[in-house]
């Protein structure tokens, strides 16, 4: 794993994006990618939509749902990645949940994520008891398996974090995916008990919207992960998202650097 | 590989946010399972509140009509609450009393699940907050008023199909949200480990009462057990005590809906397939993709588009059998039931009794067929009536 394209993306604070493939469509998908590439995103989280998404708050359930109505499907959404690398190389992480996976064939599911160039999965119901069950098909393709720790990890943090590859996601607050305004207490501990069992790199994901937020974070962290509030411009503006997307990225990525953080209200 | 299997089904299929309560939740239980004070209180409640031990009726004018097997129905109907559900709802509320917790939360399908939360929490004073969809919220407004009667809140699913699958996401969603204080009452043998063991053992009186209670009328086992599964607790409660007698065959009643050849069913064995969801290996209607199917039964408590586990398990090794009903049959052995017992029996129920039907005449008079008589069929009245056309208002 030590030549995966992740190791670069965490040379400098990352900032991190989630979007849910296929919504509104895949061409707007497809568009998204290389320009939030160029706006300044690290790493790519796309979301594989699922009909029953129970770690996501309803913004992102209403993207999967949409998704899915518009006719996005697994091999759809593998054939468009193919396709979208070779336009700007960003590294790309898959976000599903384990049905999807699990029903198309663990390995042939592995396959497609490598040939489309992604180096990362995360799986929400797929806590540590688990996870064995994709960790060796994982590693055999080249994939990081991202493990997750929460407010609630506790003992189990240096587990988890022992046995992370790739980077750790670190859930910044109890519940569900969505725009939160408070942070748990607890998340300096939480990534200081997971850096004193593995030194990889922490992002923190869960309830970030603001540059404001994303500038507190990061220098307890190495990346942020913003899924809920990207997505909610994307369902505001639909299949005209891309220039409001774009500069919600810049602008998220110059507060991490520690840069201006101009007044764009949270959405 | 984790803990929780029933073969290769089961596990902890769950976001890292719940992985402590479950933990929690397992290790409290596996302490107070055996703690004999948790069970006096746990058998009190049972005897004195819910009325426990049910009957086991010898359905003399069946058997004579069906001219076959004896027909024995145990009757769950007659619990406080009117059905099953009340069994595992006291262990799990009493379970999460002593955990120290002050608020249960729990979804369900009719309301009948939902009824007993809001029973069990009103008597052990516990906040209860339910989770129903908000097209089950409309059909069943009478539920929903009982509930909030017993103090309950009760919450409208509106995502996805809007029905008991939907609400099963948003509890568990709910649960990550306030975890210190909170118990999921989950309300059949599913979802993650270690809930479909905690529910099948707390059911399981059913069937080691069954047993007790027909060795007295017959001074032996029964031959035949029948029991309707949507997610399988009433079924899982009859049959465990009787894994382990061969001659005892297990007959687990799913809902076929308009029928398995139709879209429009919930029979999970007869078509599902193997995935994971709900915290659980097991089979499910699903697409190619792993998308959850929409399902269907004219019964909100059967339509649920998984099963539990352990269902799962037996299915896979022979040990129990089961066969798809559709809402023809069931509603038919409604009316059977209401008129040869005088048993207005639960739509749920009706499913396992439909299958009695085709079977008793098939066996010899010698031999002990028993239904698992689940609920009660108050509730389903007015659903009958406008399935035979006839327009009335609850």
């Amino acid at each position: 794993m030590n030549k995966s394209p992740l190791a670069d993306v965490f040379s400098q604070k990352a900032f991190i994006p989630f979007i849910t493939a296929g919504d509104p469509d895949l061409e707007t998908t497809m568009a998204l990618i290389p320009a939030i590439a160029d706006a300044g995103a690290d790493l790519i989280e796309i979301g594989i939509p699922f009909s029953d998404p129970i770690a996501e708050g309803p913004v992102i359930e209403a993207a999967d749902g949409r998704a899915l109505a518009a006719g996005a499907t697994t091999d759809k959404i593998f054939d468009a990645l193919e396709h979208v690398r070779w336009r700007r190389r960003v590294p790309l992480a898959v976000m599903t949940y384990f049905n999807p996976v699990f029903t198309y064939g663990i390995d042939r599911f592995l396959a497609r994520c490598a040939q489309a160039g992604v180096c990362a999965l995360i799986v929400p119901d797929v806590p540590f008891e688990e996870k064995a069950e994709l960790e060796g098909p994982c590693r055999a393709h080249g994939i990081a398996l991202i493990s997750m720790i929460a407010p609630t990890s506790q003992a189990r943090i240096a587990a988890i974090a022992g046995g992370a590859e790739g980077f750790l996601y670190c859930v910044s607050s109890m519940g569900v995916t969505g725009m939160r305004k408070q942070f748990s207490a607890q998340l300096t501990d939480m990534i200081a008990a997971a850096k004193a069992a593995n030194d990889i790199p922490c992002a923190v994901g869960f309830g970030v919207s603001t540059p404001q937020q994303a500038a507190e974070l990061a220098p307890i962290c190495d990346g942020v992960i913003v899924g809920s509030a990207v997505v909610d411009i994307i369902a505001r503006h639909g299949k005209a998202c891309i220039g409001p997307v774009t500069d919600y990225v810049r602008q998220m990525k110059t507060a991490i650097l520690g840069g201006d953080t101009p007044c764009l209200k949270p959405s | 590989m984790a803990k929780g299997r029933f073969g290769i089904h089961g596990g902890q299929y769950v976001p890292e946010t719940l992985m402590n309560a479950v933990c929690e939740l397992e290790e409290a239980y596996t302490f107070y399972k055996d703690d004999p004070d948790f069970n006096r209180e746990l058998t009190h409640l049972f005897n004195d509140y819910a009325g426990r031990p049910s009957l086991l009726y010898f359905a003399a004018k069946m058997t004579r009509d069906l001219g076959g097997a004896r027909v024995y129905i145990k009757r769950e109907d007659l619990n406080h609450t009117g059905s099953h559900k009340i069994n595992n709802v006291l262990g799990q509320t009493l379970l999460a009393k002593r955990m120290g917790k002050k608020r249960v939360i729990a979804e369900t399908g009719a309301g009948q699940h939902g009824v007993a939360t809001a029973t069990a929490a009103a008597l052990m004073d516990m906040e209860c907050e339910i989770f129903m969809g908000a097209e089950d919220i409309e059909r069943q407004a009478l539920n929903v008023y009982r509930m909030e009667l017993l103090g309950a809140r009760v919450h409208a699913v509106t995502s996805g199909t809007q029905t008991l699958k939907d609400a099963v996401n948003e509890t568990m969603r709910e649960w990550t949200n306030r975890i210190a204080d909170t118990h999921y009452v989950l309300g059949s043998v599913m979802g993650p480990h270690p809930f479909p063991t905690i529910v099948r053992d707390f059911q399981s009186v059913i069937g080691k009462e069954i047993r007790a209670q027909l060795m007295q009328a017959e001074g032996r086992l029964p031959d035949y057990i029948l029991a309707c599964v949507g997610g399988g607790s009433n079924a899982m409660g009859a049959f465990y005590p009787f894994l382990e007698d061969a001659g005892v065959h297990l007959i687990g009643c799913e809902a076929a809906g308009r029928g398995i050849d139709t879209p429009q069913n919930a029979a999970t064995l007869a078509l599902g397939t193997l995935g994971v969801f709900h915290g659980m290996k097991s089979y499910f209607c699903q697409d190619e993709y792993g998308q959850i199917a929409p399902v269907y039964s004219i019964s909100a408590g059967l339509d649920y588009p998984g099963i539990g586990p352990e269902h799962a398990y037996l299915r896979d090794t022979g040990r129990a059998r089961y066969v798809p009903v559709t809402d023809d049959e069931a509603v038919d052995a409604f009316e059977y039931l209401s008129r040869t017992e005088g048993i207005i029996p639960a739509i749920e129920s009706a499913h396992a009794v439909a299958h009695a039907k085709k079977l008793a005449p098939t066996l010899s008079k010698d031999q002990i067929l028993v239904i698992n008589l689940s609920g009660r069929g108050d509730k389903d009245v007015a659903a009958i009536a406008r399935y035979r056309g006839v327009q009335i208002y609850e």
